[in-house]
């Protein structure tokens, strides 16, 4: 399986490795990674949780699109679930082609999509106290009520 | 009536306060069913903010819910 779910750290130089191909002129790779703030709040945690069986389907369909739209040799995404510290690796991304256009592309198509689809969730946890799911509660720039733990 | 295994995640799964029931319900389709399960558990989710998966799918608000379905409503997703 080309996505794949991580409980534990990423090792994105394990990934880069099997990604390794004579005929790869190119590999992009993306690292998402937990930030410090987000719409103006100092975040100190992120918690992400999945529907498994189902985020697993569609990433895999979402792999299948690129290769079909990108001139690409292979791609690999592992998403971590679980509790985050800032600076944790939380998506890696990567992509091989011959050349550099379509690894760039791809790659590209890659995490916007995942992002839009997948069934992963993300709560981000404040420096006071409080927590929220991403999202959840529709417009960003019109959250609906913090809730505190 | 039938059983239904349900399925929660995210927000729902904590305003509901478990992963998953079973429910037996005489809803014909999944929106009749998170209908019954928002007003029974207090789920603040409108539909429309949700999609919904059965049998490990995504599936229809309107399709016919057969006996021993298993169902999940899907939050606004956001990974990455």
């Amino acid at each position: 399986m080309d996505f794949r779910f991580a409980t534990t750290p990423i090792d994105a130089a394990a990934l880069a490795r099997e990604l390794a191909n004579p005929a790869a002129g190119g590999t992009v790779t993306f690292e998402g990674r937990v930030r410090n703030a987000n719409e103006g709040r100092a975040v100190v945690a992120l918690e992400y949780e999945a529907f498994a069986e189902l985020a697993g389907k569609e990433g895999e369909r979402i792999l299948a699109e690129a290769r079909g739209r990108f001139e690409i040799l292979a791609a690999v995404c592992v998403h971590r679930t679980g509790r985050l510290g800032l600076g944790d690796l939380a998506v890696w991304i990567g992509v091989t082609a011959a050349h550099r256009g379509p690894a760039f592309e791809a790659c590209r198509y890659l995490i916007d999509q995942i992002k839009a689809r997948v069934p992963i969730w993300k709560k981000e946890h404040y420096v006071d106290g409080a927590s929220e799911w991403i999202n959840a509660n529709g417009d960003r720039s019109a959250p609906g009520p913090r809730r505190t733990p | 009536m039938k059983t239904i295994r349900v399925r929660y995640f995210a927000l729902l799964r904590e305003q509901r306060g478990q992963e998953e029931e079973l429910v037996q319900t005489g809803a014909a389709t999944p929106a009749e069913l998170y209908r019954e399960l928002a007003g029974r558990h207090r789920l603040t989710l409108p539909e429309a903010r949700l999609r919904v998966a059965i049998n490990e799918e995504f599936g229809s608000w309107t399709a016919p819910l057969c006996a021993d379905d298993r169902v999940a409503f899907i939050p606004p997703v956001a990974g990455g």
